[in-house]
């Protein structure tokens, strides 16, 4: 796919590289979408997510309605558009508890070494082990629905993949001249690993968010799904396929089109994820 | 494929010493892994334990009832141990659930063991199809697509594939259930069995398959696969994706590899090639995809058990969460959670043990 | 006069890259009898292409073509994809370089000493054994009946590449290619090697292409020497020539070896101007 074989380290090069991979370019542009989708629903969608229009519930895909109505006769298109917000707003608040949370325990395991390492790995090696996906549903399930809990419950469960890495890569790190050299003039403990250590170890994490995302968004879907997402009447594309279930053999657009918007998304960060792993490591198949 | 490790020539080691030590190594890496799934499972324990404390129901008060006196509510705390610390209420909630006790649920009044056990056949049939079927299907697609790189079926395969890894499970078994059960009637309805056989048929091992094979009645065991398609066919396509993906890439790394071109220059024709030489030397990380998927499939059943209403301990744990019966939320979590774990390091044991650790 | 084992004319390997069609191997002609032919030259210059080129062994982005490319009269260019299986391990061999990579590590030596048997003749499974046991004997193998069944993971390099030269002249090739059959060897297990590839070419009439950049062993080894440097055949000469030849790239080759005599001393440095010449 990309022919640079004296590949250029440089951050502009890296991301022509990536958006001349068809896949990179793709998934790049869906993603992008469906974030500006999420931000300017406002501004896009035709009807109120919430408003109820009783008297045209489960109305066929037509010209007032593009996608139809749901069972509460609320417009499936708007709330299609509306539902990228709280699916979004997951993504980033498990990012950004996930990454830093599995990155600071990595990079102590890797820097600090002996039993700090061996306790911290253990524990990693640990949570590693537990089925994912059942553990968050009970976490919810228990502590209660809601975006935030949901965003918890597939952080607090998914962290260790991050921690092993950066752990590795600092362990590598540690032996390296690159960090002496910096401790040589001063720099130690902290600033050290802030400034030195963080900054190298973050472009592998990025990389293994993207290929993280699409299952969290299967992941928050579910949740959705189960009656474990975002309170009613928020529109989530979860929530929405389950509200169509009932009708599934009818009215079967209610249903289908949220999940079609599940698959798009999800789609796009796969599309990404293979993009990048064709600049990250190009291998001639 | 065994690799045996050769010995240098000229190491003056007496073989009995040598066979005593490989015995010991083999002794001591089982006792290892021993301790460390053990450790593991109690994770796990830990984790579901704190999530019963952590819950904003009251065990106590949810079995006493809001208007029962303050004597009884007390007497309730004291017999379900809430007075003790932490510490000790773990301990004995560990000894509970070791000894077979996790509790009774709120919604079926039945000890949650016993529905565990009534359920969790359901699950494992319905996984095991699954994962023969997803791996069948995954290798042999990822053969298809590896013997000719880059030709319209690689990209076929590739963008099954593709898709297989982003559909959300439950609403491709929606989708499912509407074309085969709804619109063309070539699946039958809900549940492992049809009405006719549901209560004709004695369950002797829980298992569908098992039982109508055995009880020999015309056109049951027919009927529990017809049951197990449609569901079992859902369940696979992610771990599919994954296989075949995987399949796919090994392969083509072992055909750059020289014995490959050995393989050629002796005359031997590409599928010769895969199936002789190289699937041989990928089994191994084949089974563990394999045996992982497997694991993550009891994990899936939990969506796709809910939307075919397949009785299995999925959609024991959905209904329960719909009902909030935590007791059978966490006794089911903590079942299924520990299958996932015992093989998850059964696995990670396997693997280990093909590579003598010369390389690692 | 016999027409020649193998006879190529003009043969042109090119890839297609980003830049354009990029030509590795320009126009190369020559021929083998049942003699050891050597195919000299330094890494880059085309002689391991044109070898897999000879058994139409290319990889997928290569493409060559040759106006004559015959063996034994039979007109090798208009092959479909079964006739080259039907000639490979049966009228030609290759021997590659390290036998811990081109042996099979997950299966029976036995069983893969046999295989172009197994592929192209209709040997019961006993008969195969025998063949294949009196091939392993013949190539130096102690004791043959206890290694069929064992796995090329126990082979130390000189018994794994013996092996290797066992399984491709089972089937009694009429021409033998071997790419670098000794460059992973020691000393001198290097010379053993030689000498039974000497031997057997001699026993069985074939021929060999020996492929290699040690042009002492080829001096020592071959009856005739092709030296190619930049994908074209720049000498032609006798084994025995080697050391006195005339063209100056041949010569620069020469001095170029690292030995005893030049411990302690630069090795000269080939000068692009005289060299083009």
């Amino acid at each position: 796919m990309t022919s640079s074989i004296a590949a250029t380290s440089n951050e502009t090069g890296f991301i022509r590289r990536l958006l001349r991979s068809p896949s990179g370019l793709i998934g790049a542009s869906g993603v992008l979408l469906i974030f500006a989708i999420a931000l300017l629903a406002p501004l896009i969608a035709p009807y109120d997510p919430i408003l109820q229009e009783t008297a045209n519930r489960l109305a066929p895909p037509g010209a007032l309605h593009l996608l139809g109505t749901d069972a509460f006769g609320r417009d499936i298109l708007s709330r299609l558009i509306y539902g990228a917000r709280p699916t979004m707003a997951l993504l980033l608040f498990v990012i950004l508890i996930m990454a830093p949370l599995g990155i600071t325990i990595g990079v102590f395991a890797g820097y600090f070494g002996g039993y700090i390492e061996s306790i911290l790995m253990r524990l990693t090696d640990i949570v590693m082990s537990f089925p994912r996906l059942l553990l968050a549903f009970a976490f919810v399930a228990i502590i209660g629905p809601g975006l935030i809990n949901g965003a918890l419950a597939l952080a607090l469960t998914s962290w260790p993949a991050y921690a092993r890495q950066a752990r590795v890569e600092t362990t590598a790190l540690r032996r390296s001249d690159y960090l002496a050299a910096a401790e040589m003039v001063g720099i130690r403990g902290i600033r050290l690993l802030w400034g030195h250590v963080l900054p190298l170890v973050l472009p592998s994490a990025i990389i293994r968010l993207a290929l993280d995302m699409s299952g969290m968004i299967l992941a928050a879907a579910g949740l959705g799904f189960l009656g474990l997402g975002v309170r009613p009447p928020t529109a989530e594309w979860g929530t929405m396929v389950a509200g169509g279930t009932e009708v599934i053999f009818d009215q079967w657009w209610v249903a289908a089109a949220p999940g079609f918007a599940i698959l798009i998304a999800s789609l796009a960060f796969n599309l990404l994820a293979d993009g990048l792993r064709d600049v990250m490591d190009p291998r001639n198949d | 494929m065994p690799q045996k490790q050769g010995l240098s020539l000229g190491e003056n080691v007496d073989s009995r010493q040598l066979r005593g030590r490989r015995e010991l190594r083999l002794v001591w890496r089982l006792a290892s892994w021993l301790t460390s799934m053990a450790i593991t499972l109690l994770g796990l324990a830990v984790v579901t334990f704190a999530m019963t404390r952590l819950a904003p129901l009251d065990p106590a008060l949810q079995l006493v009832g809001d208007h029962a006196s303050a004597s009884t509510y007390a007497a309730a705390r004291v017999e379900l141990g809430l007075d003790q610390p932490l510490p000790v209420q773990f301990v004995r909630y560990l000894q509970a659930a070791l000894s077979g006790n996790l509790g009774q649920s709120i919604a079926t009044g039945q000890p949650i063991v016993k529905d565990i056990a009534r359920t969790f056949p359901a699950t494992i049939e319905l996984a095991t199809v699954a994962i023969i079927l997803g791996a069948f299907l995954g290798v042999s697609l990822g053969i298809l697509a590896a013997v000719k790189p880059g030709s319209w079926v690689d990209g076929l395969i590739r963008l099954v594939a593709l898709i297989g890894y982003s559909v959300p499970i439950f609403w491709l078994g929606l989708l499912m259930l509407l074309l085969f059960y709804a619109k063309l009637r070539w699946a039958p309805g809900p549940g492992r069995l049809d009405v006719v056989f549901q209560y004709t048929i004695p369950s002797r091992t829980g298992f569908a398959l098992i039982d109508t094979w055995l009880s020999g009645k015309a056109g049951a065991f027919r009927d529990a696969i017809a049951h197990l398609a449609l569901p079992a066919t859902v369940l696979a396509f992610y771990s599919l994706a994954g296989i075949s993906r995987l399949t796919r890439s090994l392969i083509l790394a072992e055909m750059g590899q020289e014995y490959a071109l050995t393989a050629s220059a002796k005359g031997a024709a590409i599928h010769r090639v895969i199936f002789v030489h190289i699937l041989p030397n990928i089994a191994g990380a084949l089974i563990t995809v394999i045996a992982l998927s497997y694991a993550s499939l009891l994990e899936g059943a939990v969506l796709t058990e809910t939307v075919f209403a397949w009785p299995g301990i999925g959609r024991y744990l959905t209904v329960a969460m719909f009902a909030g019966d935590m007791p059978a939320i966490l006794g089911g979590t903590l079942v299924v959670g520990a299958s996932f774990v015992i093989l998850n390091t059964l696995t990670d044991l396997l693997v280990s043990k093909s590579k003598p650790g010369d390389r690692l | 006069m016999t027409r020649p084992l193998l006879h190529v004319e003009d043969l042109s390997i090119s890839f297609s890259s980003p830049a354009g069609r990029v030509e590795v191997v320009k126009s190369v002609s020559f021929e083998i009898n049942r003699e050891i032919v050597a195919l000299v030259g330094e890494s880059g210059s085309g002689k391991s292409l044109t070898g897999r080129a000879l058994m139409g062994l290319l990889p997928r982005r290569a493409v060559s073509a040759a106006s004559i490319l015959s063996l034994e009269g039979r007109d090798l260019n208009a092959l479909s994809p079964s006739g080259w299986r039907k000639l490979r391990g049966n009228d030609i061999g290759l021997i590659l370089q390290d036998p811990k990579f081109s042996l099979n590590p997950a299966l029976q030596i036995g069983r893969q000493v046999e295989e172009a048997l197994l592929l192209h003749t209709k040997l019961t499974s006993a008969e195969r054994r025998e063949r294949a046991l009196d091939m392993m004997n013949q190539v130096g193998l102690p004791d043959p009946v206890r290694l069929y069944k064992n796995y090329p993971g126990e082979l130390s390099g000189g018994m794994g590449q013996r092996v290797m030269i066992a399984a491709m002249l089972v089937n009694r090739p009429k021409l033998l290619i071997a790419d670098e059959p000794t460059s992973a060897l020691d000393h001198d297990l290097q010379i053993q090697v030689l000498s039974l590839l000497r031997n057997l070419t001699e026993k069985l009439g074939m021929g060999l292409l020996l492929i290699s950049h040690d042009l002492k062993q080829v001096a020592r080894y071959s009856n005739r020497v092709l030296v190619m440097r930049h994908g074209t055949i720049v000498d032609r000469l006798a084994g025995s020539d080697l050391e006195q030849s005339p063209h100056p790239y041949t010569r620069a080759l020469w001095n170029a070896r690292p030995s005893a005599q030049t411990y302690g001393t630069m090795l000269p440095v080939f000068n692009e101007t005289d060299l083009s010449a």
